[in-house]
């Protein structure tokens, strides 16, 4: 491409340069004959005026020492041949008539025609033939050396050429090299060669810088790793540590704590039972207020426990049948409640994805609090249904009981709050609490309605 | 030597626990063959007539039933249930786990390890009196124990 390019550059400049210098020398040829011309023409004036031919021939005959004039021919005012110079004799004399003074190129022959005067007397003419030798013989010379400078250019840019696409080549190949060392072993700490200080050497500079920042950032990358892994792992002790300590200490709680109130318990009740004789009413009222604090102790220790395991236990899914799990709750809560009293309408359920024993939890909470506040009407009614809406499952269970004021219903679902007094209704305080926790790590809501002395409804939301 | 007719041995380091759960056994005359040891340490010394029992013979006369708590100082519930079933002497006698947890941990080892039963004693005196009952009606006179050979 670049011996092209350089070919054409070449051959336009010595074209133009050919062009220029054929005018020119045919100018100076043309210039240098009319002035031969003019010479001898003066010179001539006298033999033509004299008729002197001898010495016209003479002064004709210096023209011996002008190679490229091959014949001189000088006419007389008649135009008749007075006196001619041949360099060859085979050459043929030209038109034997008054010639228009001038001049002509004929190929590569110039004639010219000079008039001899004396005083603005037209003695004769001389005519000149004179070959384009001298032009020729320089145009082969210029040729010759266009062609050696031709040749040498060449050579010359192919041997340049070759330098320079060997120092591209060399470089791109180590780049490419370097390049593939790095994605075959990720090993960044290879660096190029660099092979000079040209464009392809602040390449390979920029490349290696690219290695060094590469380096450095693999570098502060992988430490960050390691510190973050050491995080990860330190906080995963610590988690697990944390996890063993809240473990151990729910089992220290459940176990350490209900041990001395089964002894409060039971001691009490030996008391009612081996010594009730000793006890007037006021003391027998007072141990059975004994017990039944520590028997509300011992059920806020099981609540709390089960609250606190639901914060710790992973949720896992299973398909749950929600029309017999209710059933199931219903059975369960048989025994505690009178049911004869109580009328169900349990609408058909859809089944949901959650965790069954939670779930159950759920429903167990739900229906016992409904049947626990109903519990005061001649007539209990229940309703359990559920509906889909918006991509989740809801589910409800409404009573008939002595519902709450609407103005408390954000307490309702805060471990320890209530709405009503222990002397109205038994509880804890945390039921109401694990059914938002357990339907919230199911990715549930839970809500409620009510209206005082009208009745509750709960509704709680799991995801489809 | 020492003969000891023990039908019950009850492993319980509460003396409080020990004295309710021996006074229900009591109250339905089921006390009668009760042996009742502090620890895990003395549980197995007894069992295997070492240590201070050295030279008494339970071994021929073995309990009916054990009544063994989980939490112990020393030798702890699971251990002495370790020693007992892995010992082709003592591994068919019934033994019942107590404890004062729903939460224990150790539920599901007390299984493999070959517990017969695993009672969470209730807090409440009236269901923990029921429970003793039932446990005593059912091991001490309910159940058939294994044929007392070695």
């Amino acid at each position: 491409m670049i011996l092209v390019i350089n070919g054409v550059v070449l051959t336009v400049a010595c074209t133009a340069f050919f062009i220029y210098e054929y005018y020119n020398s045919r100018k100076n040829t043309l210039n240098k004959v009319a002035a031969i011309g003019q010479i001898i023409a003066t010179n001539s004036t006298a033999a033509l005026a004299f008729d002197n031919k001898e010495d016209a021939t003479e002064i004709l005959m210096a023209l011996k020492a002008e190679p490229h004039v091959e014949m001189a021919v000088l006419f007389n005012e008649e135009g008749k041949l007075f006196c001619l110079y041949r360099r060859d004799s085979t050459l043929p004399l030209p038109a034997l008539a008054p010639l228009p003074a001038g001049h002509l190129f004929k190929g590569s022959i110039l004639e010219l025609a000079t008039p001899v005067m004396l005083s603005n007397h037209r003695l004769g003419t001389l005519y000149l033939r004179s070959n384009m030798g001298a032009m020729h013989e320089r145009f082969q010379l210029y040729a010759s050396i266009v062609i050696v400078v031709m040749a040498l250019s060449f050579v010359l840019s192919l041997a340049l050429v070759r330098l320079l696409t060997r120092s591209i080549s060399d470089s791109i190949l180590s780049l490419s090299k370097t390049a593939s060392i790095i994605s075959q072993q990720h090993d960044y700490s290879v660096r190029a060669n660099k092979l000079g200080d040209d464009e392809m050497g602040g390449l390979t500079d920029a490349f290696n810088h690219m290695l060094d920042t590469i380096q450095t950032q693999n570098r502060t990358l992988r430490q960050f790793a390691r510190t973050l892994e050491q995080k990860v792992q330190q906080r995963t002790a610590e988690l697990q540590y944390a996890n063993k300590e809240l473990e151990s200490f729910t089992y220290s709680v459940s176990h350490d704590l209900r041990a001395p109130l089964r002894a409060i318990i039971g001691y009490t009740a030996i008391l009612e039972e081996d010594y009730s004789h000793n006890l007037d009413d006021e003391g027998k009222r007072i141990t059975s207020v004994i017990k039944n604090n520590t028997l509300k102790m011992g059920q806020l220790i099981d609540d709390l426990l089960a609250f606190s395991r639901m914060t710790r236990q992973e949720v896992t899914r299973e398909p749950v049948d929600m029309s017999a799990l209710v059933q199931e709750v219903k059975n369960s809560l048989a025994c505690q409640y009178d049911y004869g009293k109580v009328e169900w309408q349990i609408m058909p359920l859809r089944p949901a994805q959650a965790n069954r024993r939670l779930i159950q939890q759920v429903w167990m909470n739900l229906i016992a609090n409904a049947l626990k506040y109903s519990s005061k009407k001649e007539k209990a009614f229940i309703q359990i249904g559920g509906y889909q809406q918006e991509g989740k499952l809801v589910y409800f269970v409404k009573d008939n009981g002595v519902g709450f004021n609407q103005q408390y219903g954000h307490k309702l679902f805060k471990i320890f709050q209530r709405l009503h007094s222990m002397e109205e209704f038994e509880g804890t305080g945390v039921g109401l609490a694990l059914v938002h926790k357990i339907v919230a790590r199911h990715g549930g809501e839970v809500w409620a309605e009510a209206e005082e002395n009208k009745g509750a409804a709960f509704y709680f939301s799991l995801p489809v | 030597m020492e003969q000891y007719k023990v039908d019950l041995l009850l492993v319980e380091d509460n003396p409080n626990d020990a004295e309710l759960t021996i006074r229900h056994l009591k109250k339905n005359n089921m006390a009668n063959n009760l042996f009742h040891v502090k620890d895990g340490e003395e549980a197995l010394e007894f069992i295997y007539c070492t240590g201070r029992y050295a030279g008494k013979n339970v071994l021929s006369q073995r309990p009916k039933i054990i009544l063994l708590d989980i939490q112990m100082p020393k030798v702890n519930g699971i251990e002495v249930l370790q020693r007992l079933k892995s010992d082709p002497r003592t591994q068919s006698i019934p033994v019942v786990i107590l404890t004062s947890s729903k939460e224990d941990p150790d539920i599901q080892k007390c299984y493999k390890l070959g517990a017969n039963s695993y009672i969470v004693k209730p807090v409440n005196f009236e269901r923990f009196a029921e429970a003793i009952r039932h446990l005593g009606f059912y091991w001490l006179l309910l159940n058939q124990p294994p044929a007392n050979e070695l």
